[in-house]
């Protein structure tokens, strides 16, 4: 027994010893570095549409970052965060929203993160606002889309940010792209998943439809299946059967991708015009499968619509991006490294105001709210939302495959200024959108 | 007329696709009373292998319809093997537990197998849709559908009659009939109670993962899959009676084709619908319509 109790305790002692030593380093590395949480979809149907892409992009941009290798307009900005290497904290944020607001809390409280870039789940992103700014944490969404964060949540924020525009974008560049492209359009239906983005998604462009094409009616019959239900058999049939040529559709994920299996075994896309909202996460997948001649968006001038964009750091994050993980990056790659960025941009900015001291997390603050700074794809403004909120450019084009390069590339693509497309400052999307889109600049 | 066929077929075909990921779940708690969460994890290996097999075939030159044979390879594959080690590794250690026991088990046994599933086969969704492409489509009273979809109508049927001729007119039926009136007068008759219990389980493994080896040429195979239909799986068999292969059958059709009539005419209560009928029947009959009878011991 004796013998049995002995290495017992001396394991203890070791592992006592090995826990004080890496505390002790943990403390020692606390000070020279930024803890960056980075919530994302690891697991469940969300990871392979955007929580890994996701995941992907920022930890492409956090590497460049640390290492000081970041392309111009970033190349003079030296390495890290103000000259601190960014610790990334990646976790999963499945579970739903109780879920991830304890984690947040336990993330704060116990692990010291020093800011929070993340959270792909509308809902998650609902649930996280108030208790960041009850921590005061500072936290920025890089990807969630419901515009209720900043118009209902907190119509005041301090420590949130959200670094892309919000789905009231999305629906009202849609319904531009359609008055422009299918000026005599006979009508409009959709097929859009039963929770917050679906509804969202089809209220939004049925609003910004009935104000630009007033003439134009809406089916009563849009299809609401549940999110994840993966069988369109009869929301195939009832849009075939439908009178109205278009079907708007914010699917994403293997939602769409069975839908585009189901569809074009069907002849759905032979028959209609079917409009994607996010479908861009699904091309390079999909690849041939993926329904030429569809009308698709990014939520933004993200992923395939990135392709064209030749600038130093576009095609720097292409390249690196292609090279590490065999596919062209999409939508939730570029709007995680936008978010990542916007950290870059803010701690640099509020150091060099700090007279080249590390900020506070105020300074950080202050540096990003109404900044515009520099994303991967386009200009990011924070311009909305008291600064908090930001604006960019979008895009919407048409699907087809290039024969030549063998791939998928978007066509007829129209680009749509940042103030066409977001209700101006201070303005709910909604209203915006009932009251005739007025002060829009297109 | 037209609008009328449709929701028809519509709702048959769904009503087949609910009665194959429901069917292995009745069959196991008729005869071993064990509400068998892991039953999403059967069908999420079974696409996930249908797919890979599917994928590798393909690769082949082998004759096209050779294809098809994958799909059942997988679901006997991934049947067999977790049918008998969960039966054999877990569930015999707790048949003499509380159900509420067993019903926990085979929930965290779902999501562990849920990650071991992201450790096999990443977070990368699979496609396999060479055998929905084969057969191409058909056209009914002026609408296209696709002749893949509509042998599922085929196999729920030959599953279903392949089951209850099973359980009604062989001597293995029987047996398990007996087990279900009483496990322990069988027990004490000689019915190596054991041995019918592995079985079952096996099979019910393999009915759950033939269901998702059929779907994955239809959908895109994502992780996450196992989660929806263990509740629409559930939603069946509490509709048919637990336990019941008819009641499955019948659960299943109730809620096929009243969903496929919601889509059509008011999509806006399409989930609504499937509970809708689940609470019907649970306020008239508690046991849900087939339930079969309960032994009353003295």
């Amino acid at each position: 027994m004796g013998i049995l109790k002995r290495p017992g305790k001396a394991a203890l002692l070791a592992g006592g010893l090995a826990a004080a030593v890496g505390l002790t380093a943990g403390a020692a590395n606390a000070a020279d570095e930024v803890v960056m949480a980075v919530p994302t979809f690891l697991t469940g149907a969300g990871a392979p549409a955007f929580g890994v892409p996701a995941r992907n992009g920022a930890e492409v941009i956090i590497e460049a970052i640390n290492k000081g290798k970041l392309p111009a307009p970033y190349d003079k900005s030296g390495k890290g965060l103000a000259g601190r290497q960014i610790k990334a904290v990646i976790y999963d944020e499945s579970g739903g929203g109780v879920k991830q607001v304890a984690e947040f809390r336990n993330k704060v409280q116990k692990q010291g993160v020093d800011l929070f870039v993340g959270y792909i789940s509308s809902g998650t992103c609902a649930a996280i606002t108030p208790v960041a700014e009850e921590l005061k944490m500072l936290t920025i969404f890089p990807i969630c889309g419901t515009p209720r964060i900043f118009e209902e949540i907190n119509k005041n924020p301090k420590y949130v940010f959200r670094t892309m525009g919000h789905a009231t974008a999305d629906g009202v560049a849609e319904a531009l792209y359609v008055k422009a492209n299918m000026p005599d359009v006979k009508g409009y239906t959709g097929i859009n998943q039963n929770y917050a983005w679906g509804q969202d998604s089809w209220r939004d462009f049925d609003l910004a439809m009935k104000q630009l094409m007033p003439n134009v009616p809406a089916s009563d019959k849009a299809q609401w299946p549940k999110i994840f239900s993966g069988q369109y058999g009869a929301e195939i049939s009832a849009l075939m059967l439908s009178k109205e040529p278009l079907v708007h559709s914010s699917l994403w994920g293997g939602d769409l991708e069975a839908f585009i299996f189901q569809g074009a075994a069907r002849g759905l896309f032979r028959k209609k015009k079917l409009l994607f909202s996010v479908a861009d996460t699904s091309v390079y997948r999909l690849g041939k499968k993926a329904p030429a001649g569809a009308i698709l968006g990014a939520r933004g001038p993200y992923g395939i619509f990135a392709a064209g964009v030749d600038t130093p750091l576009n095609n720097w994050f292409r390249k690196v991006y292609q090279d590490r993980y065999s596919v062209p990056p999409v939508g939730g790659s570029y709007q995680a490294a936008q978010g990542v960025l916007a950290a870059k941009y803010a701690y640099d900015a509020a150091a060099k105001a700090n007279g080249g001291k590390f900020p506070s997390t105020d300074q950080v603050i202050a540096a990003l709210e109404g900044a515009t700074y520099q994303g991967l794809a386009a200009k990011v403004h924070m311009n909305r939302s008291n600064g908090h909120q930001a604006a960019t450019k979008h895009m919407i084009g048409v699907l087809e495959w290039d024969k030549e390069a063998g791939g998928p590339i978007m066509t007829k693509v129209t680009e749509f200024g940042p103030d066409c497309v977001m209700p101006p400052p201070g303005v709910n999307g909604t209203e915006w959108l009932k009251g005739g889109m007025k002060g829009a600049k297109c | 007329m037209q609008e009328l066929i449709v929701i028809l077929v519509d709702g048959l075909v769904f009503s087949s696709y609910l009665f194959m990921v429901a069917v292995g779940l009745t069959v196991i708690f008729g005869v071993m009373k064990i509400l068998n969460v892991t039953h999403g994890s059967f069908y999420a290996f079974g696409a996930y292998m249908s797919a890979t097999l599917i994928g590798a075939y393909y690769s082949t030159d082998w004759p096209e319809f050779g294809g098809f044979l994958a799909i059942f390879a997988a679901a006997l594959v991934v049947g067999v093997f977790f049918g008998i080690v969960l039966e054999r590794g877990l569930l015999r250690f707790l048949y003499h537990r509380d159900e509420h026991i067993i019903v926990l088990a085979t929930f965290a046994m779902f999501l562990v197998l849920e990650d071991v599933l992201l450790i096999i086969w990443g977070t990368d969704p699979y496609f396999a849709f060479e055998p929905m492409t084969l057969l191409g489509s058909v056209d009914i009273v002026e609408m296209t559908f696709d002749v893949y979809s509509l042998t599922l109508i085929c196999l729920a049927v030959v599953v279903g009659l392949g089951l209850w001729l099973g359980l009604t007119k062989t001597k293995w039926g029987k047996l398990l009939l007996a087990v279900i009136f009483d496990r322990e007068v069988s027990q004490a008759m000689g019915i190596n109670v054991t041995v019918v219990f592995t079985v079952t389980f096996v099979i019910g493994a393999i009915m759950g993962a033939l269901g998702g080896a059929y779907i994955a040429p239809t959908i895109s195979v994502n992780p996450g899959i196992g989660v929806e239909v263990i509740v629409l799986a559930f939603a069946v068999v509490v509709i048919g009676g637990m336990g019941s292969i008819p009641g499955a059958m019948i659960g299943a059709l109730l809620v096929g084709i009243s969903r496929a009539a919601a889509v059509h005419k008011f999509p806006e209560i399409e989930l609504f619908v499937i509970y809708a009928i689940m609470a019907v029947v649970l306020s008239i009959r508690p046991e849900g319509l087939f339930a079969p009878a309960q032994a009353r011991k003295i």
